[in-house]
């Protein structure tokens, strides 16, 4: 296995694209990505997707995507992982580079969400669950995350509103994002009182769905410096599993799959939490921010919120969260998130994160798929 | 394409079919090695591994782990809003996902005694199928 750097980043704005399509979006991010790394071709393209079947009746994805990018003839395949797509491609970038197999290749993470009726794109998001047994029992996404929080409160005797400084940190960040979909900074009176979507989770909780993509180019990390002056290294990549359903884990508050893939990361790196600079978690709802902290070694079980509440996720605080906006504030296209994740680390790593700079020389990604059934963790470090 | 897509999924007869057994009477899995109990079916056992499982049917009888009520639905569930789904601890072991029904949402705690209830699940449009399968609602006092 050899070492392997992102040469090349590139990203679209999160929002609703009506005039832009599924292709026109990932061939923008690829071009941005491409011009960025100094290259105009690559060995393979792997693309993060997880619903351009069902709401733009489009598979065979990544060869229509190459085709458009004018990549023809290139390897390219489709990366499915639900909410975790994203992750899930750059894992496979990562593998194709690390194992010698391949020296250049392009990752994108792209969702188009927006063509359709809410109800249609909820029904599609339940599909990250057991279809059989919890979608098909009337269950939403949102529903599945909701059962969590509530039992979150129940055992550890917090309330709705001390989750609140998850999203207005992410909405804090997000403004001075020029990338992000939210430009709009929240306050606690605003979380406190939105509109409830599946209770405890309100509006404010929730991250948005929206259209975008990203894309990151890799290399090895020994030729690395040919393409770019600052590259940013992968000094771990890991991948765990749980159980589909939350019904069928022993402790449903615990995401043992995030813990997993976070400690396989540790050690790959050789690095313990207290390394780590900056943490682009996956907060699809504010509950999912508290047991990503915990589960990552950030807090003990239960007290994920109060970092929130102190501060301690904030730019300045110990350890910064949604440094760009988050799921939360930049948005969630779902199977472009895990790269636009990816992209911003660089984008800090490389101290070109503008106002939303953190001096940091170590950044970790956590991309999700489900209610914490899939979870890829990247660990980045900045140019020497 | 909503319209087409919904008159794809209601084709998918065989689907509900085959989960008649779990939908209807609540028959999960009895793993003949290390005795848990399983719901829904499985081949293998997830605690053991043992491939050597037996039909086993729950009583239907458990409590509320967590619920919460849904105001934005998904496709096919429209009619029900605002409605209340839970994670449910059968008395036999295992967690189930099911929606509560007969029941005051207000009311509603975890810890609660609940039992298991056939009713309708979803409709795919006028002409479609209909589904049927447990719900939950509070333990009927006497």
């Amino acid at each position: 296995m050899r070492g392997v750097s992102i040469i090349g980043i590139g990203q679209t704005e999160v929002r609703e694209h009506w005039e832009r399509s599924l292709r026109e979006l990932a061939v923008a991010s690829i071009t941005a990505a491409l011009d960025d790394a100094g290259v105009d071709r690559a060995d393979a393209l792997y693309v993060g997707n997880m619903l351009s079947g069902e709401l733009t009746g489009q598979e065979h994805l990544a060869t229509l995507i190459a085709d458009f990018a004018g990549l023809q003839g290139i390897e390219a395949l489709k990366v499915e992982a639900a909410c975790g797509s994203g992750g899930a491609a750059v894992r496979i970038g990562y593998l194709a580079v690390a194992s010698g197999l391949h020296d250049l290749v392009i990752v994108t993470g792209v969702e188009k969400m927006t063509d359709c009726e809410s109800d249609l794109v909820t029904e599609a998001l339940a599909m990250a669950g057991d279809g059989d047994y919890e979608a098909m029992q009337g269950l939403s996404f949102v529903a599945l995350n909701a059962l969590l929080m509530r039992r979150y409160m129940h055992e550890y005797g917090v309330s709705h509103e001390d989750f609140a400084g998850f999203s207005i940190n992410a909405h804090r960040n997000a403004v001075r994002n020029p990338y992000a979909m939210f430009h709009r900074p929240i306050t606690w009176e605003e979380f406190r009182s939105a509109r409830m979507i599946s209770d405890p989770i309100n509006l404010l909780d929730s991250s948005p769905v929206g259209d975008g993509a990203a894309t990151v180019v890799l290399c090895p990390e020994e030729k690395a410096k040919k393409f770019c002056p600052t590259p940013v290294t992968i000094i771990a990549s890991a991948t765990a599993t749980d159980t589909i359903a939350l019904h069928d884990r022993d402790d449903p508050l615990f995401l043992q799959a995030a813990h997993e893939s976070a400690q396989k990361a540790y050690l790959q790196a050789g690095v313990s939490p207290e390394d780590i600079e900056i943490f682009e978690l996956h907060d699809a709802f504010t509950i999912m921010a508290a047991l990503s902290l915990e589960a990552c070694g950030f807090a003990d079980k239960g007290r994920g919120v109060e970092l929130a509440k102190d501060g301690e996720i904030s730019l300045e605080g110990k350890i910064p969260i949604s440094t760009m906006g988050g799921l939360k504030g930049r948005g969630h296209p779902v199977g472009a998130t895990g790269v636009y994740q990816i992209v911003e680390l660089v984008q800090q790593l490389r101290g070109k994160a503008g106002a939303n700079q953190v001096e940091s020389h170590l950044g970790m990604a956590q991309s999700i798929g489900g209610t914490g059934a899939t979870a890829i963790t990247h660990i980045l470090q900045g140019p020497n | 394409m909503a319209r087409k897509k919904r008159k794809v999924k209601s084709m998918s007869l065989a689907r509900h079919w085959r989960l008649q057994d779990e939908r209807y009477k609540l028959i999960g899995r009895e793993c003949a090695a290390c005795g848990k109990k399983l719901f829904p079916t499985r081949d293998i056992c997830p605690h053991c591994g043992s491939r050597d499982l037996k039909p086993y049917r729950f009583a239907g009888r458990g409590e509320i782990y967590s619920y919460s009520t849904i105001y934005q639905p998904p496709a096919g569930y429209e009619g029900f809003v605002p409605y209340t789904v839970a994670l449910i601890r059968l008395d036999e072991g295992p967690l189930i996902t099911a929606q509560l029904t007969d029941v005051d949402r207000e009311g509603v705690e975890i810890g609660q005694r609940v039992e298991m209830v056939t009713r309708r699940l979803r409709e795919y449009g006028p002409e479609g199928l209909i589904v049927y399968g447990y719900k939950f609602r509070p333990v009927l006092k006497g």
